[in-house]
């Protein structure tokens, strides 16, 4: 740890049971992985919302510029062909 | 084992508000409120017992300090971030081995009571023995304050592994041997303290005690008296 006055902030993760996927949840601040994965269990499972938790440094976290969601998102927005509801689903099949 | 976990508790509970970060302030709250789900749990089984002649609120607020029982060891006093986890550390190695026997007990409530309190219990002494790792292996200034602070509570070790009347009939009846925790205790302790740089105090030095015959420190009635006062100003006073 570099700067030994602020711990690093972590992104937590939490699967709520078993199947489920992680989910982000919150933040918070530990000096290491282990101690981060101690800390969102005593801030955020409290109330016996998971069954397994993931930490990421929030350093590592690479997110899209928010300058960009014109050129991003908006070209999607008439391509209503990519959504999957042009076939006729077979009753064998069942939900999906 | 009702009043150890109440009083630590209740000094674990101090911390409220007042701890070094958010994410440490509600560790600490969470293991006191494991601490005194465990003492409900025996205070509720003496109502029980005296076939409810007190209720759990009675022996946990009607009684003085000669009539605990809890190791010196839980009512020292908070101190800084170190002694507060030192204190945890020793109690958490003792209570693990402890209710890992006890959860072998023929008796129905001690096993329902180690089942449900080990699983706590652990975490209590993965959380300490992880910071006297970091602390002890930090800064030189943390280092400097967990080895003081484990130097400091030492002589108030011993007494956790002290037989009395109460201890042998307890041997008795489940087939533990407080000394064979002592063992468990100290390989723990000392694997930790070597990983964390710290030195092991000196295993041979003299230790207090008199908390397990009702004789305190100064510290307990000033806890009783934060812990107590409601109850005692207003009796059987009820939100």
């Amino acid at each position: 740890m570099s700067d030994k006055k602020n711990w690093p902030l972590w992104e937590v993760f939490i699967r709520s049971k078993q199947g489920l996927h992680h989910k982000h949840v919150g933040s918070l601040h530990a000096p290491d992985a282990e101690m981060a994965i101690e800390n969102a269990r005593d801030v955020y499972t409290r109330r016996m919302e998971g069954v397994s938790i993931w930490v990421i440094e929030s350093a590592h976290v690479h997110a899209s510029s928010p300058d960009e969601k014109d050129c991003m998102y908006d070209p999607a927005n008439d391509k209503i062909y990519r959504h999957p509801t042009f076939y006729d689903i077979p009753d064998e099949v069942g939900h999906m | 084992m009702g009043d150890n976990a109440l009083i630590l508790g209740q000094r674990l509970g101090e911390w409220c508000g007042h701890g070094p970060v958010l994410e440490e302030d509600i560790a600490l709250t969470n293991i006191a409120l494991d601490l005194i789900g465990q003492a409900r749990m025996v205070y509720q089984k003496v109502g029980a017992l005296e076939n409810g002649a007190r209720t759990e609120d009675d022996v946990a607020f009607l009684r003085d300090a000669n009539e605990f029982y809890n190791v010196l060891l839980v009512e020292m006093e908070n101190g800084d971030f170190a002694h507060t986890i030192a204190r945890q550390f020793y109690f958490s190695a003792f209570q693990v081995p402890f209710l890992e026997r006890l959860a072998g007990s023929s008796d129905e409530f001690l096993r329902d009571f180690a089942f449900k309190s080990i699983k706590e219990a652990r975490y209590h002494l993965k959380h300490a023995t992880q910071w006297v790792l970091r602390l002890g292996d930090g800064t030189s200034e943390s280092h400097d304050r967990m080895q003081l602070a484990i130097n400091t509570l030492w002589e108030y070790t011993g007494e956790l592994f002290m037989t009395d009347d109460v201890d042998l009939e307890m041997a008795s009846l489940t087939g533990i041997h407080l000394e064979d925790i002592h063992q468990m205790w100290l390989t723990h302790v000392r694997q930790t303290l070597e990983e964390a740089t710290l030195d092991m105090p000196d295993e041979s030095t003299w230790m207090q005690s008199g908390g397990k015959q009702g004789v305190h420190t100064e510290h307990l009635g000033y806890i009783l008296t934060d812990m107590q006062w409601l109850q005692r100003a207003y009796p059987g006073a009820e939100w």
